[in-house]
């Protein structure tokens, strides 16, 4: 059987190589957005979506809050860019930073002309509300299941377009590069389980994050940094790995995620004498409520250390799943909670067996988003020619040290659709492709593949290595890290990935066997977690999410750098490139006033 | 004292095995807060790794992990093991999809219904984004908002006799969808769309059994919007018979 | 590894469906209540032609139409005409969204207005008839 495709099937061409102008590798917000600005570009091309689940399934679809850009005439893109630079702790790149809040609104826009059912004011113009960090409210939001609407809408759209083709339940295991090109890439299509040459003249990788490789995550299980990983293996450098988002207010237990909008409408976070706790660490004073940039509506990297600080004076509350504190939205009444925000009623009930209208709900920090990703320029290009990148996949630098909230929706559709551009450009140029090499290589990869079931002799079981490894990232990697910690993380990862050559697999069919590709992912993680953990190491600074205790202060002049992380047989070699810094020097990171 | 276990049984099929479909008994470790779907993950990792199924956000929201827990389609990562312990829980493909492997279904049919629709917004003229937002208050939102919800797990086809017995019905999920956009406002669509619903294999299939509305997760209501748009269709005979000079 | 295959397997629909579950059980019921709402309109136009064929006809017609049997049929095809139409009423707010000043009319009164309407109907049925 074959994809599901828009125009002629590809029935025919089985066991050849298939063969498009350009492949996107991910159907999520980025990558979706990435083949529509690719066809608009150039409608003669032929684009390619590749993607491991249903585009409608990628974790865009869990996004609660909201999506940022300037709209209303109180605010300004000079605002946006400042709580976005500032947000960052300076590490953003500052012309990126200026291009993305530019952008940002039309592309919101366009959405809404897709049809996207955004919340409204009485008018009927586009309603917002404010979020973490941001001295204006500017997020745009479906009540609050907008990275839902955002997908179905981008997902619906896409259908219209004829010369897109789709590849669901398609695995890409590897970059083909050839020439100092990426020309393709292998895939397991995984109904059939047999390894698949898909060539192209571009390659946009918007394969998401990967959350997945710590214990507890608001990231769905799909999210285990592939495109990241084989990016790394083709020689492209992971940047600003080091920087993990912790987002303040996870449900303990499952990680699913209580969205910031429920403090952007109102809510407040008090630990276990009802106290607001916020107001000791530089985010008070507490009143006025709700305030802008302040308190609940601090940036998330403070409000995740805030909590660690509480724990350890003992102020926060005990429970099956580690300490938690309370996130209460009882006084925003039910009446707003079922409007503006259901869901989190909805899931509070659900999967921790309260409702918020009557009880505060228990949350606790939870990893949430890579800050860093495949190094890229301002247009997704990474340093291998007609290889792109966007999304959460991506690192092109507008994130920094700390993501502001709702600043990532529209960072896949703003990248996205340059990335999308910018490839299609490319690939009406670079028309020739070296088939007998890439044939090759796909044929060597389908080996390889083949060769990791383990039937040589394997013990190790991959569910066990996988614990280890996110075990490993929590207690060496989490919000606060230190030399000791780093370096044990390391060493772990180190003896897990000898281990994951010893692995053996239960099932050694071919149709959907989901246990390979858990394999694949968990090999994926390894990569990504050992960038992580070695660029945390290197960096002995502290600055937005990334806190060393041994070194707790920001230190501009050795790291205003972006950390760049590439692949070697050992251990990962560090790098470091200039920050581009533009009208906005570095300064103090104030909140509360 | 023992830890209390609880037993599922699995519907197992391998196209590469050739064999019949078979149950299989696996014993788990019990937990009040967990959904079938950790039951799942937990048979997958710690005892037989060749189950296939598939999942992702585990909060209700993808749409991948519907399956028919004792005979009703749910989202395994909704449905908790307490409302079934002590008893065991036997857990099955969605019905009436053909089965890829296991709790895999094949969704192909649907993904063409889907298109089949024309899920976008269709408008005779297309406004430059310079001219900003097309306007919809609130009310106008609330028309539709109902039907965009759908998530897509096909819950509702699962619990359709109809679709069971003729699968070239459209089905409740794609014609919610239609609707969604019929309803919208800002679209101009809807005539292209009737062609498609209006027809025997679209609307006119629907006995009105109402399974799909107690299905769905999401509350959608797709009968109702099946309903709603027979109404339609109804009124727009009407008008063609009674107002033939009136036709657009 | 294996070979390379997807061969889906299909499966049937048991004629016993619609016992597997109540919800489709009770709309087999509906479905089936048109059986003896058809039946009772079969005896209605047998009444009306021995009406036409003469006094006699229509007096041992009657008669039939006294025995305990068929009267037994009649309670029955009452009911299922109630069942149905009380079904049919209960999901008519699902196809019919009346909104007065931008509010959804709640779905008891659509139903209830259902409801109404039919009581008034047979009302004026019973009025002429009698
Ligand atoms: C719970 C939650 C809430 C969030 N809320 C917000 C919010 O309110 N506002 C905001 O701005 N951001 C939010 N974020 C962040 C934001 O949603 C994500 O960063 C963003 O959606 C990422 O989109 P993406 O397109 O890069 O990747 P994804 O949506 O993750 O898509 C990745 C795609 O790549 C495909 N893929 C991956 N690997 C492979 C492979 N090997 N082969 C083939 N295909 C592959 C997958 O199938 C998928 O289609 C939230 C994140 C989470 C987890
Ligand atoms: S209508 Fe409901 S049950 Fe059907 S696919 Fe959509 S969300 Fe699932
Ligand atoms: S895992 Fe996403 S809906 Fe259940």
């Amino acid at each position: 059987m074959n994809p599901w495709q828009n125009t002629n099937s590809a029935a025919d061409q089985m066991h050849e190589m298939l063969e498009h102008d350009i492949l996107v590798i991910g159907g999520g917000a980025a990558g979706l957005r990435a083949a529509i600005a690719a066809v608009q570009t150039n409608p003669r091309l032929n684009v390619a979506i590749v993607s491991k689940v249903y585009p409608m399934r990628s974790h865009t679809v869990s996004a609660e809050g909201g999506a940022a850009a300037v709209i209303k005439s109180n605010d300004s893109l000079e605002e946006h860019i400042n709580d976005t630079i500032t947000g960052s702790d300076w590490l953003a790149d500052q012309d990126v930073v200026e291009a993305f809040v530019r952008e940002a609104p039309d592309e919101l826009l366009q959405l809404e002309h897709w049809g996207c059912p955004w919340s409204r004011e009485p008018d009927g113009s586009i309603a917002v509300r404010p979020f973490g960090g941001m001295t204006i409210e500017r997020t745009w939001f479906a009540a609050d299941k907008v990275g839902f609407h955002l997908l179905h809408t981008l997902f619906q759209t896409s259908l219209k377009f004829e010369s897109l083709t789709r590849y669901d339940e398609w695995f890409a295991t590897k970059l083909l590069v050839e020439n100092g090109r990426c020309q393709g890439v292998s895939a397991i299509e995984l109904r059939t389980g047999e390894v698949r040459l898909l060539l192209a003249k571009a390659v946009i990788l918007c394969t998401g994050g990967a959350g997945r490789i710590y214990p507890f995550t608001t990231n769905g299980a799909i999210k285990t940094g592939d495109g990241m990983a084989m990016a790394y293996r083709a020689g492209v450098p992971l940047k600003d790995m080091e920087f993990v988002q912790y987002h303040p207010t996870g449900l303990p237990g499952t990680g699913i995620l209580i969205t910031e909008a429920a403090r952007g409408e109102g809510g407040i976070l008090v630990n276990k004498d009802g106290y607001r706790y916020l107001q000791d660490y530089g985010m008070g004073p507490p009143d006025p409520w709700p305030r802008l940039r302040a308190m609940e509506l601090g940036p998330r990297d403070k409000i995740s250390q805030a909590f660690v600080h509480e724990m350890r004076k003992g102020r926060t509350i005990a429970g099956p799943y580690g300490d938690v504190v309370h996130l209460d939205v009882r006084h925003l009444g039910e009446t707003k909670i079922d409007t503006k925000i259901p869901f989190v009623r909805e899931l509070a009930h659900r999967y921790a067996g309260i409702d918020p209208v009557h009880e505060p709900i228990p949350v606790r920090p939870v990893v949430h988003y890579m800050m860093g990703g495949v190094h890229t320029d301002i247009n997704g290009a990474t340093p291998i020619a007609g290889l792109y990148a966007a999304g959460e996949s991506a690192c092109v630098s507008i994130n920094g040290a700390n993501r502001l909230g709702s600043n990532s929706l529209t960072e896949c559709l703003v990248f996205g659709a340059r990335a999308g551009r910018h490839a299609a450009a490319f690939a009406a140029h670079h028309r020739s492709l070296d088939r007998a090499a890439l044939a090759a290589q796909a044929r060597d990869e389908a080996k390889r593949v083949a060769g990791l079931d383990g039937t040589d002799g394997g013990t190790e079981r991959i569910a066990m290595l996988r614990t280890e490894m996110t075990r490993a990232m929590e207690e060496g990697t989490g919000i606060y890290r230190d030399e000791g910690s780093l370096s044990k993380a390391c060493d772990v990862l180190r003896t897990l990935r000898d281990r994951f050559a010893r692995i053996r697999l239960d099932d050694r069919t071919r149709s959907f066997n989901t246990e390979l590709i858990a394999a694949l992912e968990l090999e994926c993680m390894l990569d990504v977690a050992e960038a992580v953990a070695h660029s945390a190491l290197a960096r002995t600074e502290s600055r937005g999410s990334h806190q060393r205790t041994d070194h707790p202060k920001r230190d501009d002049a050795r790291f205003l750098k972006h950390t760049l992380a590439y692949s070697t047989d050992g251990a990962p070699r560090i790098d470091y490139l200039d920050v581009v810094i533009t009208r906005w020097p570095p300064a103090e990171r104030v909140y509360g006033r | 004292m023992a830890e209390p276990t609880i037993a599922l049984e699995i519907f197992r099929y391998h196209p590469e095995q050739g064999e019949a479909p078979s149950f299989r008994r696996y014993e788990i470790p019990y937990r009040e807060d967990w959904v079938v779907l950790d039951g799942i993950n937990y048979i997958k990792d710690q005892i037989d790794g060749t189950l296939a199924y598939r999942w992702s956000c585990r909060m209700g929201v993808c749409g991948s992990c519907g399956m028919m827990i004792n005979g009703t389609p749910r989202l395994s990562c909704a449905a908790f093991l307490r409302e079934y312990f002590p008893n065991p829980v036997r857990v099955e493909p969605l019905a009436h999809f053909p089965v890829e492997r296991d709790l895999v279904i094949v969704m192909d049919d649907f993904m063409h219904k889907l298109r089949e629709v024309k899920p976008w917004l269709i408008r005779g003229q297309e406004t430059p984004l310079s001219e900003g937002e097309y306007r919809q208050t609130p009310a106008e939102v609330d028309e539709y908002k109902q039907y965009s919800m759908c998530i897509n797990c096909m819950l509702c086809y699962a619990a359709c006799p109809v679709y069971g017995l003729e699968p070239r019905f459209l089905g409740p999920a794609a014609i919610a969808l239609a609707q969604r956009y019929n309803l919208d406002s800002r679209d101009e669509g809807r005539r292209e769309r009737q062609e498609v619903l209006n027809t025997e294999e679209g609307i006119w299939d629907c006995t009105l059994v109402g399974e799909c509305t107690t299905a769905c997760p999401v509350h959608v209501d797709p009968a109702g919007s099946i309903q709603r748009a027979k109404v339609t269709a109804t009124v727009d005979w009407y008008k063609d018979v009674l107002l033939p000079w009136g036709k657009r | 590894m294996g070979e390379a295959v997807s061969r889906p397997y299909r499966r049937t629909m048991p004629a016993t469906w619609w016992l597997t579950n109540r919800a489709y059980f009770l709309f087999m019921v509906r479905e089936l209540t048109s059986v003896f709402i058809a039946i009772y309109l079969v005896l209605l136009l047998v009444l009306i032609s021995k009406v036409a064929a003469g006094r006699e006809a229509y007096e041992a017609y009657l008669t039939f139409l006294g025995t305990p049997a068929v009267l037994a049929f009649h309670v029955l095809a009452l009911a299922a005409a109630l069942y149905h139409s009380i079904t049919w009423f209960n999901l008519a707010p699902k196809g019919l969204v009346v909104r007065v000043r931008e509010r959804r009319v709640p779905d008891a009164i659509i139903a209830g207005s259902n409801y109404l309407a039919w009581i008034a109907v047979s009302a004026l049925l019973w009025w002429v008839v009698l």
